[in-house]
């Protein structure tokens, strides 16, 4: 107490020779009472004097925390730090003056004392907002997660809905019935005629564009050996064309020049080639800006030309025109964007046209690529396209199930509220004192 | 009668005219254990297992010490004390707690034996060249610092690679290189591993920087050297052994030296050893008389000092010096050590015995101790159950691949993978890495160890040390934790135990200066018979005593309460039975001690303030006292002292002296008187008293004195019992040629004065007896009653008498009146068992009688409090016996446990008593050396930088200045920490396990064959940047409940006690979380994109930005306090992470160059983030939800209430729920 009264003593003297007008940003400061008993040290009140009377401060209002001070945040920390030195002067002599001591040497004294400084961060009191999940949240959160996810589910389902799609898997129908004992043959033979041709309906109006793809199925474009076995250097510049290191087994031809592009993926780019005419009537298949802008850009140079591709004794797929650079051969770069899956699609091209419903598509198909090898199978999908991308239902589904299962949850919450009400912060509610044996007096 | 704690101490040589080879006691403050246990004495005089004793040569001697200095691991324990070293050494069963060895050791005498020429070091005085001749001595130079520049790397390494993991991830980047293995970049897959490696190195680097900086400043001071018999000034580095060194005023010593000469005309300086040991008081210390009067400057001194090995035992030092033909013996008060500062005498001349690294203070420098916190324990064996998921995820990817493999074999052939050689038509080409099917299962497996390598989380070992390190940082800045008095902070010694402070269990206590403060304060005396209590009441007198002395006033430095009627009393003269009593009774308070009165000037040049420098409080306070009723003490010197009696300045001869032991239990003196009468005045414990009391005499008075003691020491006050008697001239002289006969005795010596002073000390006559109160410490009872509201047993164990404990006890609330008190003090086996037999059965009478108690989860059982009150004797039989398992018994079921009149070794056995059976965390806080054991028993130690030196403290894991800020520390901060340090193990498990997850997930898509879609640099930035620094600032910063509440309620200790942020339910539940988050951050994008044109990088992006949004969202949910760095680091993690994905896309010569802004351009993508949020983290939202609202948790309450603080109904039902014990 006697700390204290020295302290005031000292702001009433500040006080005495400061005008009462402080400035301000002095008067915005929120003081406020300190209630007794705080865990607060007497110590740890800061006294100032404001329009010529003593107060006694919280240190916490420097900057808000564990007590709740509704105080302007222009007056927090980081700006109170400018403050002219005028105010600066009354804040260090009345907390010097406060530390210890006596006198004169109490600022002496308070700078060689380890006791550590007043800051909301050491003292852990940092303002902070400590959300609780209230009944009210926790209701507003299902409600509000179940109203958007609904709308957006519904909607990504009728977007799906509206992508026609004709898939058609002609991998073993192309196989003449003769070779159906030994596709494998069929498809080695340089000798067979590959040709082969599908009709396909076309289910609804199809607007174009048109995207026709293929699919091929069991195909592990992501097994390990297969991905690592490209270089992406020797792809973007001529200057790396004997960068070759990852791409084994299709790295160098026999007597050791490198194969350009080198590697599996490359290898076994896929060759089926597909021709498409409606009533005799051919379409335009266009297979212009089926690739990535960004590869055939910076990806895939344009000084790089093939070399020695498919020239072993082994074929893996497609040939490519040595003439034209890697950056030009869209089919090899949409090829080389392996995919995450083994089911997956790639881009052929895309058909101009409107095809409308019930139109018949006669496909010309080169059934060249061998799939038959390990079990794969290729099939060929024409498809209009929306925003949400191709058919697919699942996005739909799940946003819809899971806008329920929170509208759901939202409705037995309400329900659990109304039974079995249970006020916040109830003490009672507190282990030692739900027991009633743990009251005695 | 409780001052033995007082009076040990090491007391000047009083007898300049004998040459006395003074020897205290090695270990002065350690005496207790020295009493109790043999091997603790004999442990003194064998080379201490980490010092290189048996080295002879020089080279390496010198290097061994150095190590020795810094595998502080195992020389903690030595270190610190020698008791401990005992302690430790005796680890099995072979010392007993508690047995009392035989009365007579031998220990004390053998360390009189002559030093071994071998085992000596030769010290040639004056002659440094001579001295470094044969063998070289360290230099003074010292260096703390671990590494140099050259050994930085390996030694650096060395010692990172101690631990486990470190190791596991260095097999797996080495497995990574082998071609056959290469999952990952070569670069990439070192990162991880290089990355801590890197930040420990950093971090070792600084402190060594910072210590290699010290070490200059240091080894560059100045000292004034001899050379060439001239004093110059040489840096402290180049000083060595042998050399003459002069040390003025307040300067520090550079080095160990024995003394040659003082300013002194008697050869005696004082020393502050406060950088040694922490006291601040000063001590004395003797230059040998054969050396006093030599003038280096003037003559040569030339001589050989034979002396010890370098040893870091502080308090001990032995060895003779040969002087112009003499031979003299040197002790430990003629050795000042380095570190210490000259006080009160203006210059002192030594000569350097140990320098640098082996002087004592560096060898003392030990690190902090190592010890594992238990969350730690239990987070090994989590980390072991995921060693288990790791090869069991890899055996499913192996046998899968395996039987790929099989089924395909015949495809093998032809796809291009593998190339076996039928796919050649001609069969030319080999197969292309195909090494048969076993080995390709056995390389899947080690390749899928190593992708799925940060399954053990690499990076929770560095997240805990930064914890650990930020939690330490507020610890220690916590002002509620810094003591105004001693001017100190907080102090983490160890760092790797803070979260074991939110689980302690039983707290064991020491009483004095612990509890109490060890300020000793005057109260009351009885004299004569008569009980002089009056001080207590009067209010003391504002200017307090003084006396004229040379036209100087002279005032003691502090005052006690007088009682006026003693002071008349005292001012009438020796002319009443009464007055005799009075007058006898001051002078021998003023004589009998070994305080040294300082004249301290004051800002009036007139007044002088008397400062009485003692180790013992007690005997301050006894001086004090008698100097407030005008027994003045003001000059000591070794030969007689001053004391001015009401204003008349009288010398007394002090004859011989005999010191305090813990076997006498009393120390005494024998003076000269002025009237040529000789007078041996003691002063001593109450036991050890009343056996040397002649009972024929004065039987009213020692029965009073008695009943009065009695009455005393259940006020809680500490009491002396003061005698006297008149030797005759015949007894004197038996006595005095018996004293220096013991005194010059080469072997035995302490053995012989003792007998020399049972002899003196009979037959005495009462004086009186003083009552001096050890004022409890501010908060005392108030931390106890939050401590036992939290749920933690407090146990006191002390040196005090029994009646003393429960005083004390009641005064610091640890007892309550309502309380039954179980008392056993037995003197045998038998006793001791029945008396522990029937405490259980009155234990189990009273539980059984109220039907329902029920314990609330970790509060207080409830029912009538029982308290145990057992003293060390009845330990003796106890520990280390059968009975030890009835005594556990008995003691937990009591609420509260007093122990007292226990040895330092029993408090160690009765910590380790409850240690050895339960699991429950125990901590204890002491401040004396004589709690060293105790404090590294249990799991925790705290130490109290108090008054009685530092040995606690440098044994401690925490040192604080007040005992009242254990209730913060466990309550608070102990909260924080285990709940911080808790959640993040398991957020850190669950963090790598859903990354390692979500791989696996995509591994079953790729025929087993260990592709990632996550890129690999992805990959090695997940630890590192994209959700290593929310959890370490989350772990740091984070409170569940505010100081106040946690405060205000103890019981939200429980938690902690009952390990419910951290256990292998919880382990279990965050692993099941973490299996629906991975596939639902897998599944969704999986199914979303299932037969469509992505490729494996986009959807890898996708992948990896989902796991981080997720990892991060999910401790956003845990998070309680958001402060404005918790959302800086959260947000700024994630912006972070899709920076670092756009960089790594923007780099072509990566095959996934720009897919994120490919896949991130439609809304597909942003719709499966969406989804993958909310489908990922609903369970566990809906699971808190749901369990907060229908079994909401104490904590969760707490915070509630903390939030809507409805105040007035929380301080109603506080009334309730602290019910009064």
């Amino acid at each position: 107490m006697e700390y204290c009264d020295r302290q005031v003593r000292i702001a009433r003297r500040k006080c005495c020779h400061q005008p009462p007008n402080l400035g301000k940003r002095k008067r915005r400061a929120a003081f406020v009472v300190w209630e007794e008993g705080d865990d607060l040290d007497l110590q740890e009140a800061i006294w100032t004097c404001k329009n010529g009377q003593i107060q006694r401060r919280h240190p916490s209002i420097r900057s808000g925390g564990e007590i709740e001070t509704k105080i302007e945040k222009r007056e927090k920390e980081g700006k109170k730090r400018k403050i002219p030195k005028k105010k600066d002067l009354v804040e260090m002599t009345s907390k010097g003056a406060m530390s210890s001591g006596g006198g004169d040497d109490a600022s002496a004294a308070r700078r060689n004392s380890k006791k550590p400084q007043y800051s909301r961060f050491t003292q852990q009191e940092l303002p902070a907002c400590k959300p609780i999940l209230t009944p009210g949240w926790v209701i507003t959160i299902f409600i509000f997660v179940g109203i958007i996810f609904i709308p957006i589910g519904l909607a990504s389902l009728f977007a799906s809905e509206r992508v026609v799609e004709i898939v058609d898997q002609y991998d073993k129908d192309c196989v003449p019935n003769k070779y159906s004992e030994d596709m494998v043959g069929f498809i080695q033979s340089s000798e067979t005629n590959k040709t082969c041709s599908r009709t396909l309906t076309v289910p609804k109006l199809m607007k174009s564009p048109v995207y026709v793809y293929y699919q091929l199925d069991n195909f592990y474009q992501n097994h390990r050996r297969y991905v690592k076995s490209r270089s992406d250097k020797q792809l973007r510049s001529s200057a790396y064309e004997k960068d070759t290191s990852t791409c084994s087994p299709e790295a160098t031809t026999a007597d050791g020049s490198p194969i350009v592009p080198c590697g599996l993926i490359a290898w076994s780019l896929f060759n089926d080639t597909y021709g498409f005419s409606v009533n005799d009537k051919a379409l335009e298949v266009s297979k212009k800006n089926i690739a990535w802008k960004s590869d055939q850009d910076y990806k895939f140079g344009s000084d790089v030309f093939p070399k020695n591709f498919q020239n072993g004794s082994l074929i893996g797929g497609a040939k490519l025109n040595s003439s034209i650079p890697l950056s030009e051969q869209e089919d090899l770069i949409v090829w080389m964007r392996t995919a995450a899956l083994p089911t997956f699609r790639k881009l052929y091209g895309r058909i101009e046209e409107d095809l409308e419903a019930n139109e018949k598509i006669t496909v010309e198909i080169q059934n060249n690529y061998n799939t038959y090898a390990f079990g794969g199978n290729k099939r060929l999908v024409l498809s209009t396209t929306s925003w949400i991308g191709g058919k697919n239902d699942f996005l739909g589904v799940a946003y819809l199930l899971v806008g329920g299962l929170c509208l759901f949850l939202a409705i037995s919450f309400i329900l659990m509220y109304v039974i079995k009400p249970r006020p916040l912060g109830d003490p009672s509610f507190l282990s030692w004192n739900r027991n009633p044996a743990g009251h005695f007096n | 009668m409780t001052s033995e704690r007082s009076l040990l101490i090491p007391s000047p040589p009083i007898t300049t005219t004998l040459d006395r080879i003074l020897w205290i006691p090695s270990f002065a403050d350690l005496s207790k254990p020295a009493r109790y246990s043999p091997i603790t004495v004999s442990a003194m005089d064998q080379p201490n297992p980490a010092e290189p004793v048996t080295v002879t040569k020089s080279s390496s001697f010198r290097s061994l010490s150095i190590q020795s200095k810094n595998s502080s691991k195992h020389s903690v324990g030595e270190g610190n004390s020698t008791s401990i070293d005992g302690y430790g050494r005796s680890g099995s069963k072979s010392v007993r707690y508690g047995s009392r060895g035989g009365a007579e050791s031998d220990g004390f005498s053998s360390s009189q034996k002559e030093i071994n020429d071998e085992e000596a070091r030769f010290i040639y005085i004056n002659d440094p060249q001579k001295t470094n001749d044969k063998f070289k001595f360290a230099g003074n130079s010292v260096r703390t610092s671990k590494y140099t520049v050259l050994t930085f790397l390996p030694r650096n390494l060395f010692e990172q690679f101690h631990r486990v993991a470190y190791i596991y991830f260095l097999v797996i980047a080495i497995l990574n290189q082998l071609p056959q293995l290469a999952v990952f970049g070569r670069g990439a897959s070192i990162m991880p591993l290089a990355f801590v490696l890197l930040v420990t190195a950093v971090k070792d680097a600084y402190e060594d920087w910072r210590r290699h900086r010290s070490d200059k400043i240091e080894n560059n001071r100045l000292a004034s050297v001899l050379v060439n018999g001239q004093f110059q000034q040489k840096r402290w580095k180049d000083i060595q052994v042998g050399e003459i060194l002069k040390v003025s005023l307040n300067e520090t010593l550079p080095c160990d030296m024995v003394l040659l000469s003082t300013s002194d005309p008697t050869g005696v300086a004082y020393v502050q050893t406060l950088n040694l040991d922490g006291e601040s008081n000063l001590k004395t210390r003797y230059a040998k008389q054969e050396t006093l009067s030599k003038m280096p400057e003037n003559e040569d001194i030339h001589g050989l000092i034979k002396c010890e090995r370098p040893n870091r035992n502080i308090y001990g030092f032995q060895a003779n010096m040969e002087i112009d033909g003499k031979r003299v013996s040197l002790g430990p008060s003629n050795i000042v050590l380095r570190g210490c500062e000259i006080k009160n005498t203006t210059w002192m001349i030594g000569v350097a015995v140990y320098t640098g690294s082996e002087s004592k203070v560096m060898l003392n420098s030990s690190g902090a101790p190592s010890k594992r916190s238990r969350l730690e324990i239990h987070m090994n064996r989590e980390i072991l159950f995921l060693s288990a998921f790791l090869v069991s995820m890899c055996t499913i990817v192996s046998i899968c691949a395996g039987v790929w493999l099989h089924r395909h074999r015949d495809e093998l052939d032809y796809i291009p993978y593998f190339r076996k050689l039928k796919f050649y038509a001609n069969g030319t080409e080999k197969s292309h890495n195909w090494s048969g099917l076993g080995w390709q299962i056995f390389f899947t497996f080690l390749m899928s160890v190593i992708v799925f390598q940060i399954m053990i989380p690499i990076s929770l070992y560095i997240s805990m040390e930064l914890v650990r390190l930020g939690q330490a940082y507020f610890m220690i800045r916590d002002r509620r934790m810094y003591d105004e008095t001693s001017d100190s902070r907080f102090q983490c010694r160890a760092l790797n135990i803070n979260e074991d402070l939110g689980q302690i269990k039983y707290v064991f206590s020491d009483k004095t200066g612990t509890l109490t403060e060890n300020k000793m304060e005057f109260q009351c005396a009885s004299i004569g018979g008569i009980d002089y209590s009056g001080g207590r009441a009067a209010f003391p007198e504002e200017k307090g005593y003084e006396v004229q002395v040379d036209g100087q006033v002279l005032r003691p430095k502090m005052t006690v309460k007088a009682d006026p009627e003693l002071q008349q009393l005292l001012k009438s003269g020796r002319t009443t039975e009464e007055g005799k009593y009075a007058y006898d009774f001051f002078l021998a308070l003023a004589a009998c001690n070994t305080i040294v009165p300082l004249l301290v000037e004051t800002s009036d040049p007139s007044v002088k303030l008397v400062d009485y420098q003692g180790e013992s409080p007690d005997e301050q306070a006894l001086v004090y006292a008698a100097a407030t009723y005008g027994f003045m003490l003001i000059e000591r010197t070794s030969g007689h002292i001053i004391i001015d009696i009401q204003g008349e300045k009288q010398r007394f001869n002090v004859l011989g002296m005999h010191e305090f032991d813990s076997d006498r239990k009393r120390m005494s003196v024998i003076v000269g008187c002025p009237d040529k009468t000789m007078k041996v005045f003691v002063k001593g414990a109450d036991s050890s008293m009343f056996n040397v009391i002649d009972k024929s005499l004065n039987l009213d008075v020692i029965g009073a004195t008695e009943k009065h003691l009695r009455a005393y020491s259940s006020l809680g006050l500490r009491t002396l019992v003061v005698a006297m008697r008149e030797l005759s001239s015949p007894e004197f002289d038996r006595w005095q040629s018996a004293y220096e006969k013991a005194n010059t005795a080469l072997i035995h010596r302490a053995k012989l004065l003792r007998t020399v002073a049972c002899d003196v000390e009979k037959n005495l006559h009462v004086v009186g007896s003083s009552g001096i109160e050890d004022k409890l410490q501010e908060g005392v009872p108030e931390a106890i009653e939050s401590l036992r509201q939290a749920g933690i047993k407090v146990w006191v164990l002390t040196g005090d008498k029994q009646e003393t404990a429960i005083s004390i006890g009641y005064s610091c609330k640890l007892l309550t009146s309502d309380m039954n008190q179980i008392i056993i003090n037995s003197k045998s086996m038998q006793s001791c068992r029945k008396s522990i037999e029937d405490g259980k059965a009155l234990s189990k009478k009273l539980m059984a009688t109220p039907a329902d108690t029920h314990t609330g989860g970790g509060v207080e059982p409830v029912g009538v409090p029982l308290a145990l009150i057992i003293d060390g004797t009845s330990l003796v039989y106890v520990l280390d016996t059968e009975l030890e398992q009835e005594l556990f018994e008995l003691a937990t079921e009591c609420t509260v446990v007093l122990c007292c009149r226990v040895a330092p070794m029993q408090k160690a056995g009765i910590v380790a008593l409850i240690k050895k059976r339960t699991e429950d965390m125990t901590l204890a806080i002491g401040d004396g050396a004589n709690d060293v054991s105790m404090i590294q028993k249990a799991d925790v130690g705290i130490g109290i930088s108090g008054q009685e030196g530092r040995q606690a403290v440098m044994s401690s894991d925490f040192a604080m200045g007040q005992f009242r800020f254990l209730v913060p520390l466990l309550l608070v901060h102990g909260h924080w920490n285990y709940q911080r340090m808790g959640y993040m193990i398991l957020y850190n498990f669950y963090r790598n396990a859903i990354f390692v997850l979500v791989l696996f997930w995509y591994v079953l898509y790729t025929a087993f064959t260990l592709t990632t879609a996550i890129n690999e640099w992805s990959s090695v930035l997940y630890s590192i940047i994209y959700s290593s620094l929310p959890t370490i600032v989350v772990g740091i910063l984070d409170k569940d409940l505010s100081r106040k509440t946690l405060m205000r309620y103890p019981q939200l200790y429980g938690p902690g006690q009952r390990e419910e942020c951290y256990n292998q339910r919880l382990f279990w539940l965050t692993m099941a979380d973490t299996l629906w988050q991975s596939a639902a951050i897998f599944y969704v994008p999986f199914l979303a994109y299932r037969h469509s044109t992505v490729d494996g990088s986009a959807i890898g992006d996708l992948w990896t930005i989902s796991v981080v949004i997720i990892v991060n969202l999910h401790l956003a949910l845990d998070i309680i306090r958001w402060s404005w760095i918790t959302h800086a680091v959260m947000w700024g993690t994630i912006v972070a992470t899709c920076i670092c994905v756009i960089i790594i896309d923007a780099i072509p010569s990566l095959p996934g160059y720009w897919a994120i802004f490919h896949i991130a351009g439609t809304g597909k993508f942003w719709f499966c983030l969406l989804g993958i949020v909310v489908v990922a983290l609903l369970p566990r939202f809906v699971l808190k939800v749901f369990s907060q609202f229908l079994s909401p948790s104490d904590t969760q309450i707490a915070r509630e209430a903390e939030k809507f603080g409805n105040t007035t109904e929380f301080i109603r039902s506080e009334v309730e729920m602290n019910p009064p014990l």
